[in-house]
């Protein structure tokens, strides 16, 4: 017999599903099914019963291959690596529950680490832009029940954020928007024409890189105000007719992605993002939304920000929390040669860290804690494989509009494996005993 | 013949899935080891669609398959998915906020017929060993 546990979180973006349904067998060792998920979601359910699975931690060899060691070892190197060294980073802490982020915090503090999470290479320069100059947001409930005028700026979720679009931006009906699609518009500013362009009313093609003039040219533009002919490749006419569509809502709702944090100008075009959103609420109701990429990495924000006061690039090796973008931040650290251990958790900068940086980390004395086989693992000294966690663990995670959400435990984890979660609170233990010493 | 394109980077739906069936298996490196390059530019590097191209930029240099976008047309504008072969080549430089600047990277692609297109896993290593060419 199978049995169907439903309400199921989707531990894969910051959309957070929280209505899959999973078919397991009756014994909760094996999942069969995945119901309601995206492509993604669904894989990465599925993922965790594939049968190359890593299950024991394992060291690199002198001569590049692996040897399989004990958790004990496992948790003996992780400590020794952190205490031994003078700044070690702590990277990752988007793909684990919050109650993990709270117990790698204190290994921080206790070993003078610096804390830095994915927000780095995502959303980072929109946190600098927020402490900047504040941001006027809401749920994505709201969005749903609300929002007549959708702004996609340099996203697709269409691509990274799959069920998005139907059950928070453009499809789905609420108490105030009843008529769903239909009684929306939606506009996207994209260089290239996406696949969410092409379910837009309107679809801007910025030229690349240019996404601040055009920002500019939309407070211009709600003011009445002289535009030049063509701004940022778009005709001035289309600029004016799509600033009346936003003006003319009862409730306006910007989301925003890498296009605009990673493009040249970053934080500053996020600045500005704000502003014109700022500027709305001056004709009707705006909010404006960073898209976030992992499921928990808007957690490890919270986390840090009720422990330390800052969101991410956290720098505890002088005693106390220090946070300045530009220096504290891991690529900037890599690239200054200034950390001496590399500790990863949740993430996976082999992959999504310019190579440059990649480099720095495969030199270093290095630890990954990772459910999967990465290029992080592949150049880091020692892999942990772990418990999923919101498939095999549960635990808090934060939704991309800062809403807490539980995720759910559907299967067992293979016998005999750790937790993220109860890795680093013997790594803790064993960090305490050793400056005991 | 050689090209200059602006490079861009970011998700893709076969990305995604990709990626989290597993980084060392062969559909990552079909999903993410490939340029998306506008008709337009294929012209311009008379090239067919689906031959391995160097790409190249001040910071790096890495073969992927060059692929019409699906997402176009935006001529003169390049995606490489995220990932360790668009990493080879975008600008790491963070101008004093963290964040590299994975968008808007200019990079020459040249025909590359007979070099392969790496494994995520080989990539990453051999760049870290200092054996790719």
């Amino acid at each position: 017999m199978t049995r169907t546990v439903t309400d199921v979180i989707c531990p894969f973006c910051g959309t957070l599903c929280d209505d899959l349904e999973v078919v397991v067998s009756d014994d909760g060792k094996e999942l069969l099914e995945v119901y309601n998920a995206c492509a993604i979601g669904a894989e990465k359910f599925l993922h965790s019963q594939a049968k190359d699975r890593i299950t024991r931690p394992r060291m690199r060899q002198e001569d590049g291959s692996w040897k399989e060691i004990s958790y004990d070892e496992a948790i003996e190197y992780t400590a020794r690596m952190l205490t031994d060294a003078k700044k070690p980073l702590m990277y990752g802490w988007s793909s684990t529950n919050c109650e993990a982020q709270a117990v790698g915090s204190e290994i921080g503090e206790v070993v003078g680490a610096v804390m830095d999470n994915t927000a780095t290479v995502c959303h980072g320069t929109s946190l600098i832009a927020v402490q900047d100059i504040g941001i006027p947001s809401c749920t994505l409930g709201e969005v749903k029940n609300r929002a007549d005028r959708i702004l996609f700026w340099g996203c697709n979720p269409a691509h990274a954020h799959p069920r998005h679009m139907s059950r928070y931006s453009i499809f789905p009906r609420g108490f105030f928007t009843g008529k769903g699609h239909t009684g929306r518009k939606v506009i996207v500013v994209d260089p290239r024409p996406t696949d969410t362009a092409s379910v837009a009313d309107v679809h801007l093609q910025v030229e690349q890189g240019r996404d601040y003039e055009l920002l500019n040219a939309f407070r211009v533009a709600f003011k009445g105000e002289q535009l030049p002919d063509v701004v940022a490749g778009i005709p001035k006419e289309k600029i004016y007719e799509a600033a009346e569509t936003l003006k003319s809502g009862r409730f306006v709702i910007i989301f925003f992605g890498m296009g605009v944090t990673q493009s040249l100008g970053k934080n500053h075009n996020i600045d500005e993002a704000i502003a014109v959103t700022r500027d709305l609420n001056e004709y009707t109701k705006a909010a404006i939304m960073p898209m976030r990429g992992h499921y928990n990495v808007t957690g490890s924000g919270q986390v840090w920000g009720w422990l330390f006061g800052f969101p991410y690039a956290v720098d505890l090796s002088r005693g106390f929390a220090r946070y300045n973008p530009g220096e504290t931040t891991s690529n900037d650290l890599l690239r200054r040669d200034e950390v001496d251990a590399v500790f990863v958790l949740g993430s996976d900068p082999g992959a999504h860290f310019p190579f440059s940086s990649v480099k720095k980390i495969y030199d270093r004395p290095s630890v990954a804690i990772d459910p999967h086989e990465t290029p992080t693992t592949e150049v880091c000294k020692v892999h942990v494989p772990v418990a999923f966690v919101g498939v095999e663990v549960g635990g808090c995670a934060y939704r991309m509009d800062n809403v807490p959400i539980e995720t759910r435990k559907v299967v067992e984890p293979p016998e005999g494996m750790m937790t993220d979660e109860e890795f680093l609170k013997h790594v803790l233990a064993r960090v305490k005993e050793i400056q005991g010493e | 013949m050689a090209i200059r394109v602006n490079l861009i980077t970011g998700r893709t739906i076969q990305q995604g899935v990709s990626m989290e069936a597993g980084k060392e298996k062969p559909a990552y490196t079909t999903a993410c080891g490939i340029i998306e390059l506008d008709p337009a530019d294929f012209k311009k590097l008379g090239a067919f669609r689906n031959t391995n191209v160097r790409v190249t930029s001040k910071y790096g240099s890495v073969i992927v398959k060059a692929v019409e976008a699906t997402q176009g047309p935006h001529p003169g504008v390049a995606y490489i998915p995220m990932g360790p072969w668009a990493n080879m080549v975008v600008n790491p430089n963070t101008y004093s906020t963290g964040m590299p600047t994975f968008k808007g990277t200019p990079v020459e692609v040249e025909v590359a017929k007979n070099e392969p297109v790496l494994g995520s896993l080989e990539l990453v290593r051999k760049g870290c060993r200092g054996e790719l060419a």
